[in-house]
């Protein structure tokens, strides 16, 4: 198979095109069988956070260094001397890039692992997240989480939960998963933070259908997957967060018409969004879910800095 | 080629940009930074038109404006057409056509977006919608906006 990801940057998952996208899952399933420490000996990896993300950062870090590479970096944008002294992020970036063999960035404004990929100097930029736009290796573990536990991508009834609007992480997915045939969505928010229209319309363009739900429980016994978002306080005024609690909050005796196959998703951190008792039901899977971001995450800065693998 | 059916003064050699939405004209001036040029610029507003009723009209003495910068009038007054003059002879005649991707001269309406701030240029690209509106793509944020958010 043909690497096209090879010194490709990961901005956004709408570049990556299906057959792409399938590679890092493949990838992702061959390390998670058999880790391959010494892939990436010798590389040396620029882990940027000009925000603070922690989990995301352990993540990448993580998988940095089970592929044996070496990591600089800081994990801060406001304690570097890079932010005090108003250098701008396309200079800091020309300068990192002539250190090391890729660059991971999180950034607080949309478009800024664009622009860091415009002055890498062709060193490779891995998008950790910008702003509310995407997380591109987010929305890979989550593929890889759906691929491992429904053995497909096409023909499944998903249902996204919590703010739909500023989620950046189930528009990823549903455009990611807009790519494939026959899946269905079914989308449950309060009004003030349903999908956008630009995804709906993308979704009408493809042919796959969506429908807006009022509560999880009317259509659990339908769906495949239930992908769960934080619903913030700060996004509604109180009376409509007063509602959105009860109608948005997942407790396990909602589950009791699931089907067997499915499986309860969630980015993390949850606040109280999910139950704890969720926790001991056989449809909790977001902590294995998280623990798929090393593999994905392994995979696609793999693919990215070898081009044979296979 | 008679010059007065330029309906503008003659200018020996430049651009006419012509049919100009009125109220439009002013507008292109500082989008395209034609202001910017040490180059002589006359502008003739509210003008009698035949196909607008009214419209402005804007003369760059020798200036030749690119295909690029042409296709980009579109955006703003699909029905512009551009002269080319040369020894005061009309020597072509060109009708922009919608460009796919628009650079440099709008500004993302995205306040969190990366394009406002280190020196960049903004760059959006046209999509078309299923009711055959368009909208414009930040090629950055990736945010996707009606024409009029951008444009106005
Ligand atoms: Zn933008």
């Amino acid at each position: 198979m043909r690497n096209s990801l090879y010194k490709k940057n990961i901005i956004s998952i709408n570049d990556l095109q299906r057959n792409e996208l399938e590679l890092v899952l493949k990838k992702s399933a061959i390390l998670k069988k058999q880790p391959a420490p010494n892939l990436l000996k010798n590389k040396i990896i620029a882990s940027c956070f000009f925000e603070a993300s922690t989990r995301t950062r352990l993540s990448f870090e993580t998988a940095v260094y089970r592929l044996g590479a070496s990591i600089i970096g800081f994990s801060d944008g406001n304690n570097i001397s890079l932010g005090k002294k108003g250098e701008t992020l396309a200079d800091t970036i020309s300068v990192i890039s002539s250190y090391v063999d890729a660059i991971i960035i999180r950034h607080p404004q949309e478009g800024s692992a664009r622009l860091a990929a415009e002055f890498s100097n062709n060193i490779p930029v891995f998008n950790a997240g910008d702003g509310s736009n995407q997380h591109p290796t987010q929305t890979l573990l989550d593929l890889f989480t759906i691929q491992e536990t429904q053995n497909r991508l096409n023909d499944l009834n998903i249902a996204m939960v919590g703010d739909l609007k500023y989620g950046r992480t189930v528009h990823s997915l549903t455009q990611a998963l807009a790519k494939y045939k026959k899946n269905k969505f079914f989308f449950i928010s309060p009004d003030a933070l349903k999908m956008p229209n630009y995804i709906n319309d993308t979704l009408l363009e493809n042919g796959i259908s969506w429908i807006r739900c009022q509560n999880i429980e009317e259509i659990i016994s339908e769906i495949d997957i239930l992908y769960m978002t934080r619903v913030q306080k700060e996004r509604l005024d109180s009376t409509e967060y007063a509602n959105a609690k009860s109608k948005f909050i997942l407790h396990s005796k909602m589950l009791k018409n699931a089907r067997s196959n499915l499986k309860i998703l969630h980015p993390l951190p949850r606040i109280d969004e999910i139950d704890h008792d969720v926790d001991y039901t056989p449809y909790a899977w977001y902590f294995k879910q998280a623990a798929n971001g090393i593999y994905a995450r392994q995979a696609i800065l793999s693919l990215v800095l070898i081009e044979n693998h296979f | 080629m008679q010059i007065n059916k330029l309906q503008v003064e003659a200018i020996k050699c430049g651009s006419v940009i012509d049919h100009i939405p009125s109220q439009i004209g002013f507008k292109l001036l500082s989008l395209f930074r034609f202001t910017e040029t040490e180059k002589r610029i006359t502008i003739g507003l509210n003008l009698p038109s035949q196909k607008l009723g009214k419209k402005d009209i804007i003369k760059i003495e020798n200036t030749f404006l690119s295909a690029d910068q042409i296709n980009q009038l579109a955006i703003y007054s699909p029905c512009a057409t551009v002269n080319y003059i040369d020894q005061y002879n009309l020597v072509g005649k060109i009708f922009p056509t919608l460009p796919k991707k628009i650079d440099r001269i709008l500004i993302c309406p995205n306040s969190n977006c990366i394009s406002h701030n280190n020196c960049i240029t903004s760059s959006f690209l046209f999509i078309k919608k299923l009711d055959n509106n368009m909208n414009l793509k930040c090629q950055y944020c990736e945010k996707e906006f009606s024409k009029n958010i951008v444009l106005s």
